[in-house]
């Protein structure tokens, strides 16, 4: 199976270069898009195999001068295939569905290579081949993220992006170096044979935290995703989010895991579960007062890798505590999580990018009233928002159950300040679920309830077809996993095992449990009886109640008749995006984004209408755009005075710099 | 023989709490009445109204959509479904392996969301502003009940209800003040929860300090008959749920023959109208707060709950 | 002594409760119910000093008892009503931090007292470690009060919960001589007085009790 992958990725490559011709015509971006969904089937196919048969490994023919490329397939590797392949089919069907004409070049030809640069990481087994794959990805995504430079916020997103882009390539590249040491072979089994000690094992991990985690979204370094991962068009974001996030996860999984060793102190996964928490927090906060759809759901992303992280760091922690079956807990919550995010947060994003085309508008103060205009994309948005806010018996249930009992647990540990700290990241981390509940329900209550805010919202059309389907198959595996978790964790139970040393927590085909004598959760049986009291509830209504119903105009707050220029009513009468989010930003937003509003009232007498300004920063966002520009251009200008030197100092200049490496050299040749 | 008495208290445990949520609501207005010096309507009085609903024809706001004709079904499911899994007067009961507080907790949040979708769903302002402030209370209170649930899980091992109560029962753990922090946090997630005084209050009529009625006011007859029921269910699920975790006394336990369940039925009611008692009093004595005040009663709260638990790791680490 | 023994549950439940009220303190508006939150404190402790005495035999600890209830139960909590009715003070507590942020950084000082008391007092018995932590925290709950409320009622109010704490500290502790806790509660009474007398002339100087307002008259400022 490893090398029907690895051919797989040569023929994304293919793809990719084929696409320059084949975007003259309507019928070749059919042809990319298409076999890009057939390339997402079979990676699934192909990490179904990886998980229920063995680990595989090849060495490529070709290479850098070291040595050649080196690809496995171990169990880790085969579940993150899982999430790649359903979000690039997915993506793939949606944008198939939305070829409407010739696509441009720059939209076309980055995406396969994307996709083969998502692989590629995956599928590493040395350094240098994951530093290729994840440069690939990185640099085709900023390719599809800068395809639109009209538009001041789409240049700011792509200057933005391109910066953490190369700092995380930078500091991953830098983590392999410390990793491998003195020896200069970056195969993973020759890092594996070296596992680091004490202070390097902490800069590895400082140094993997800053560049996997930066691309996955963690505080501090999340500030670039809801900037780019809206810029892009609509299946674009969808893989970013939902692909690019987790193969983030895997380096940093694979890091943590597998290439530091086993026997790592418990310490070590306290700064993940602190960062994680962080980034869960901040991120459900975001999203709860965000105006524009897309930017909610990035900052929507951020909460769940946040919950992700939280998890490894769990599992990291009960390793290191010698807690075999709660570490499996732990990574069971973050591996189920991590396919169950994909799955419908692609499934969100594919709905926005439905309304953006049918509305012409990503903001919620320009839309409402869509679920009569666009019923399919409303019902399947609305599958996706309830696994978003975790409400049972769907998928984001499952795995966040799972991780309330890893932290429910995690107090075995047995270290005092271990367990205050994992006791307050498990009150931010419920805080996180409930803020992200409230986000959902906001972005779907205002975007598609209600009366239409534009008249374009008022006249929006669904497209049906290839898009619709790539709606649908997202919401029927988000019911399926969150039937069916425990069939899910037992096809994972050998990278369980791979990641922490013992099976998973009790799984089966009905049920997931949490650890030995502990809770558990039965999902299917749950939505039998979720069915039967709602069954019971509209059999009893419908003998007692009589049928029918009748219509009239809305009830409370009392309203006239719609003028003729606004057919569909007053915007202003409904709830504003702003209006919805105000309890939030009061209780929360003041302190830790210093969200403000501001109302200026026109004088007595005038009958100009107030102003309602709301705003918040976002404080890394603020530090980064503060201090470093201005740090840089002191720098800057203290290099310029280089330039003005006269002659002699320019000679002095050589001169000392030749002493320096006279210098330098006798005390190499000393040692 | 197990399993059919098992599945036998399931059933009467149902039935039981589906003629019951009623009748309560009914004893704590009418408690209210009384101490504040009138008469009060009674009882049953919340029985006949439902009845009356289910007569008449609903209105629908013109642009309301589907989500409003079936959230009511929705939220009516998730509280009996809810209910159910609560135990009341006996343990072991055939849904007993279900019953875990996070689930509950996610099916109240099912419930919530359908009312919050409902109450946007006809595009009025009230409605809107219902649904912003009951998910915004709702962000703070989870937390609370999770972190009161850590305290549980720590001393009991899980989370499943039924050995929370078993173990709250026989494990001779004594006079905690942790279980008095999660006993606060617990009541103060309950109010808020279920639109009580101060966080909320159910009888008033101006739309500016209502919560929850500003979801339901365009509901009317059949839907709004099932909101109203969906509310008396959650309020007799949070008193049947602190009296099962905190008063634990006359409980059946697993296994046990059908005449050990006469003294649990009799305990439950008991409890039941010693609880509603204090809630009669409790909202008689206090105003309700200023709206954003609520966030500093929540957050207060779920402070305290975490404070039990870290208390709670002090006392396993030394003993 | 461990959980499910009448003894140590009520030693616990009592410090406890000492602790829950120092929480209720930070969380009030009112000047009137912060009285009424040190007073029930007071009452408290007092409970406490007399559990303590019935459980570990020591009379003297009766005495204590009822001097905290007379003292800081009943006398001092009327003396502070009085004075607010006199000086018509505002009714609400002027706060430098919020409600919310001085909760937080109570629980975060419970934490720190915990994890600073009990690695300290291995080997000791388990009741009196616990009790030594509930004590620390009430102390600097106390301390945070202080520095966290601008009217200088509230100031004093930390100070005298503050040494609330000192006094469960010792009763905690078996054996602490009567004579060193009388002398501390003397000295803490009279910082309370001399605090009193400062709030008098400033509320006649500058007609408020805010103490923020002495800063713009600091010489050395201008």
């Amino acid at each position: 199976m490893l090398t029907v992958l690895a051919l797989l990725v040569g023929a994304l490559l293919a793809l990719g270069v084929a696409a320059l011709p084949l975007a003259r015509s309507a019928a070749g971006a059919k042809a990319v898009h298409g076999a890009c969904v057939a390339v997402g089937a079979l990676v699934v196919a192909g990490g179904l195999a990886g998980l229920l048969g063995g680990a595989a490994a090849i060495a490529l023919p070709f290479g850098p001068p070291w040595g050649p490329l080196r690809l496995a397939l171990d169990p880790l590797a085969a579940w993150f295939l899982l999430p790649l392949g359903i979000v690039a089919g997915c993506a793939s069907l949606f944008a198939l569905g939305g070829v409407r004409g010739p696509v441009p070049a720059r939209l076309l030809l980055p995406w396969p290579i994307f996709l083969a640069g998502m692989l590629l990481t995956i599928l590493a087994a040395d350094g240098f081949t994951l530093l290729l794959g994840f440069e690939a990805m990185s640099l085709a995504s900023w390719a599809l993220v800068a395809h639109d430079t009209a538009a001041a916020e789409n240049r700011r997103a792509a200057r933005v992006y391109l910066g953490f882009a190369g700092f995380g390539g930078l500091s991953l590249i830098l983590a392999i170096g410390l990793s491998a040491g003195g020896a200069g072979d970056v195969a993973f089994a020759a890092l594996r044979e070296a596992p680091p000690e004490g202070w390097r094992a902490a800069a590895v991990l400082a140094l993997v935290l800053a560049g996997a985690g930066s691309k996955a979204g963690l505080f501090p370094l999340h500030v670039w995703l809801p900037l780019a991962h809206p810029a892009a068009p609509s299946h674009v974001s969808a893989a970013m989010s939902g692909a690019m996030t987790k193969v983030a996860l895997y380096v940093l999984a694979r890091f943590v895991f597998d290439l530091m060793g086993p026997a790592q102190p418990l310490w070590l996964g306290a700064p993940l579960v602190a960062l994680g928490a962080a980034s869960a927090v901040l991120g459900a906060l975001r999203a709860t007062l965000e105006d524009d759809a897309k930017t909610l759901l990035a900052c929507s992303t951020i909460e769940n890798v946040g919950l992700i992280v939280i998890g490894f760091g769990l599992a990291l922690a009960f390793r290191g505590a010698d807690l075999p079956a709660l570490a499996a807990l732990a990574a069971a919550a973050s591996l189920l999580h991590a396919l169950n995010h994909a799955v419908f947060k692609t499934l969100l994003f594919l709905a926005a990018g439905e309304v953006l085309h049918g509305a012409l508008s990503r903001r919620l103060d320009r839309l409402g009233g869509l679920i009569h205009r666009m019923p399919w994309t409303a019902w399947a948005a609305l599958v996706g928002v309830a696994a978003a806010a975790a409400l049972p018996p769907l998928s984001g249930f499952a795995s966040e159950w799972l991780l309330l009992q890893a932290l429910l647990a995690a107090w075995r540990v047995g270290d005092l300040a271990f367990q205050m700290g994992v006791a307050a990241a498990t009150a931010l981390a419920a805080l996180a679920v409930a803020l992200a509940a409230a986000a959902m329900v906001r972005f779907w209550g205002l975007a598609f309830l209600g009366r239409p805010r534009s008249p374009r919202a008022a006249g929006a059309q669904e497209s049906g077809g290839a898009a619709r389907i790539a709606l649908l198959v997202p919401a029927v595996l988000t019911v399926l996993l969150g039937i069916l978790p425990g069939v899910m964790l037992d096809l994972a139970e050998p990278a369980l095992r791979q990641v922490s040393g013992a099976a998973a927590p009790r799984a089966g085909l009905f049920a997931v449990g949490a650890a030995d004598g502990g809770a558990r959760y039965w999902p299917l049986a749950v939505a039998l009886l979720l069915a039967a009291a709602i069954g019971a509830a509209l059999w009893v209504v419908r003998r007692a109640a009589p049928r029918g119903l009748a219509r009239g105009p809305a009830w409370d707050g009392g309203f006239i008749a719609a003028p003729a220029h606004l057919p569909f009513g007053d915007p202003a009468t409904q709830p504003s995006a702003a209006g919805f989010a105000q309890p939030l930003r009061r209780m929360l937003g003041e302190s830790l984004l210093a969200a403000r509003e501001h109302v200026t009232m026109p004088p007595p007498g005038s009958t100009a209408p107030a102003t309602l300004e709301t705003g918040f920063r976002d404080p890394v966002l603020a530090a980064l755009e503060g201090p470093l520009p201005r740090w840089r251009e002191a720098v800057a200008a203290q290099a310029e005075r280089l330039r003005g030197l006269s002659i002699r100092q320019c000679l002095g200049l050589t001169f000392g710099a030749v002493v320096l490496m006279l210098a330098l050299l006798a005390w190499l040749e000393a040692r | 023989m197990a399993v059919i008495w098992s599945i036998l208290a399931q059933a009467l445990h149902i039935a039981l709490i589906l003629a019951a949520a009623p009748v309560l609501t009914g004893v704590v207005r009418w408690l209210k009445a009384r101490m504040t010096g009138r008469r009060g309507a009674h009882p049953l009085q919340p029985l006949r109204d439902l009845l009356k609903l289910l007569c008449k024809t609903p209105v629908l706001a013109e642009n309301a959509s589907m989500v409003s004709r079936a959230a009511p079904y929705v939220a009516a499911g998730a509280a009996i479904a809810a209910a159910a899994l609560v135990p009341s007067f006996a343990r072991g009961m055939a849904l007993a392996p279900l019953a875990d507080l996070i689930l509950v907790a996610g099916l109240l949040a099912l419930g919530r969301v359908a009312m919050a979708l409902a109450g946007m769903d006809a595009g009025t302002p009230f409605g809107g502003l219902g649904a912003s402030r009951e998910m915004s209370f709702a962000a703070l209170a989870e937390p609370a009940l999770v972190v009161a649930a850590l305290t549980l899980a720590i001393l009991a091992g899980t989370t499943n209800l039924d050995a929370v109560a078993a173990t709250l029962r026989e494990g001779g753990l004594g006079l905690r003040v942790s279980l008095g922090f999660a006993l606060v946090a617990l009541v103060a997630v309950a109010i808020a929860g279920n639109a009580r005084i101060p966080v909320d209050n159910p009888a008033t009529h101006l739309e500016l300090t209502m919560v929850h009625e500003a979801m339901t006011l365009e509901a009317s007859g059949r839907h709004l008959a099932l909101w109203e029921y969906a509310a008396m269910l959650r309020l007799t699920l949070w008193l049947a749920l602190l009296s099962a975790v905190f008063l634990p006394f006359g409980q059946a336990p697993a296994g046990a023959a059908p005449h050990h369940w006469v003294v649990g039925l009799l305990a439950w009611v008991a409890k039941m109208g010693a609880l509603a008692l204090v809630l009669a009093a409790f909202e008689s004595a206090i105003a309700k707060m200023r709206v954003f005040r609520v966030p500093e009663f929540l957050g207060a709260a779920l402070l305290l709950g975490l404070l039990g638990a870290v208390l709670l790791f002090v006392s396993t680490g030394l003993t | 002594m461990s959980f499910g023994q009448l003894g140590y549950d009520m030693a616990h439940l009592l410090g406890g409760g000492v602790l829950l009220l120092s929480f209720v303190l930070l969380y009030q508006r009112r000047i009137g119910a912060v009285i009424n939150a040190f007073a029930m404190q007071g009452a408290l402790l007092a409970l406490a000093a007399a559990w303590a005495a019935h459980s570990q035999g020591v009379p003297g600890l009766y005495l204590t008892a009822l001097l905290t209830l007379a003292a800081k139960g009943v006398l001092i909590p009327l003396a502070l009503h009085a004075t607010v009715r006199r000086l018509d003070l505002h009714r609400t507590v002027e706060t430098a931090l919020g409600i919310g942020p001085s909760l937080v950084a109570g629980v975060g000082l419970v934490a720190l007292a915990i994890l600073v008391v009990l690695p300290a007092t291995e080997g000791a018995r388990a009741l009196a470690r616990e009790d030594l932590a509930l004590a620390l925290s009430v102390v600097l709950l106390g301390m945070l009060m202080m520095i966290t409320r601008r009217n200088a009622i509230s100031q004093v109010i930390g100070l005298l919960s503050l040494e609330n704490g000192l006094i469960l500290a010792a009763i905690g502790v078996a054996g602490m001589p009567l004579v060193v806790e009388l002398s501390a509660a003397a000295l803490v009474l009279m910082i309370a007085v001399v605090a009193a007398v400062f709030a008098f002339q400033i509320r006649e100087r500058f007609d408020t009790l805010d103490t923020a307002s002495l800063d713009e008259h600091r010489g050395e400022r201008r």
